[in-house]
């Protein structure tokens, strides 16, 4: 039942990013084109979404448990961190010069639309070449600090 | 008057937006956020698959239906150059997994619960995809 429900909310999920616009790139660019033909839709979306989902969060978080998990996978930190700035200004980039975001690529993609495909395809790398990056820094950062003077105070910390 | 303003069909995408993410927190205790979501297939962890394939799997759904149902739903009106895409996907794919989260991860649930590391990262966001199109269309000129 838990996969049921996942496949629902993802063709649900897909589908309202259709109904919002969000599935074409021209509308995303007309709202971040905040000097030009201002198109203020993608606020409405945002709107719609946080209005719903704030009062389903609520109404969801007085369960002690999901309906068809044990537990809820809710992100639990509240400190904040450079990475939260950078990756976001790079997603950012991306974002304003393609009009495509992770949902609507992988929605329109799925449809068949080339340049969808070649932004999800290119998104795939780049999360590969995140994965990668982050498997590299865990590595040596688990590493056993080399001896000699270093060792001790002036060891760079594991982050 | 604004030219292709949608505002009820995109008050009503948005709504179903969050209610999709509600269904998957309450059904799964999950959160709906695209970027995490294929991240976690990209690194698998025993358990946490199936979920997220059965998720993706809905929405490629709903991309097909929407090309079945409504095609100009996917219109591409200003195509740019593939290398321009390439980087464009290059930069989501990489930005959205050190920054935790994209636009549904952050924007959508992280902002319902008002997260403060969410608000940071769609403040983020939202700021570079401003000051990329205002570069793109005002400064260097480029798209229409």
């Amino acid at each position: 039942m838990a996969l049921v429900v996942a496949y629902v909310a993802g063709l649900l999920f897909a589908l309202g990013l259709a109904l919002g616009g969000m599935t074409q790139p021209a509308k995303v660019l007309g709202f971040l084109d905040v000097a030009g033909a201002w198109d203020p839709s993608l606020a409405f979306v945002m709107a719609g979404a946080v209005a719903v989902h704030a009062l389903g969060y609520r109404l969801v978080a007085r369960r002690r448990s999901p309906l068809f998990a044990a537990s809820f996978a809710l992100p639990t930190r509240t400190d904040l961190e450079p990475r939260l700035v950078g990756g976001g200004v790079l997603f950012g980039v991306g974002w304003g010069l393609s009009g495509y975001c992770p949902g609507p690529a992988l929605t329109a993609a799925s449809s068949g639309s080339l340049p969808a495909i070649v932004v999800a395809a290119a998104m795939l790398l780049g999360m590969l070449l995140f994965a990668a990056r982050d498997a590299a820094r865990s590595r040596g950062a688990a590493a056993p600090a080399p001896p000699g003077p270093l060792a001790g105070r002036d060891a760079p910390a594991a982050r | 008057m604004i030219e292709g303003f949608t505002p009820l069909a995109s008050l009503a995408g948005g709504a179903l937006i969050g209610f999709a993410a509600s269904l998957l927190l309450l059904g799964d205790g999950k959160v709906a956020g695209i970027s995490g979501i294929v991240g976690g297939l990209l690194s698998p962890q025993r358990g946490d698959v199936a979920w997220r394939a059965l998720f993706l799997l809905g929405v490629a759904s709903g991309g097909i239906a929407v090309r079945l149902l409504a095609p100009g739903a996917l219109a591409v009106e200003v195509a740019q150059p593939l290398w321009l895409y390439v980087l464009a996907g290059l930069l989501v794919g990489y930005g959205t997994r050190l920054g935790y989260g994209c636009t549904s991860g952050h924007g959508v649930c992280g902002v319902s619960r008002l997260s403060k590391r969410s608000l940071v990262a769609t403040a983020s966001f939202m700021t570079a995809g401003f000051v990329t199109v205002y570069v793109v269309r005002h400064v260097l000129g480029v798209a229409p």
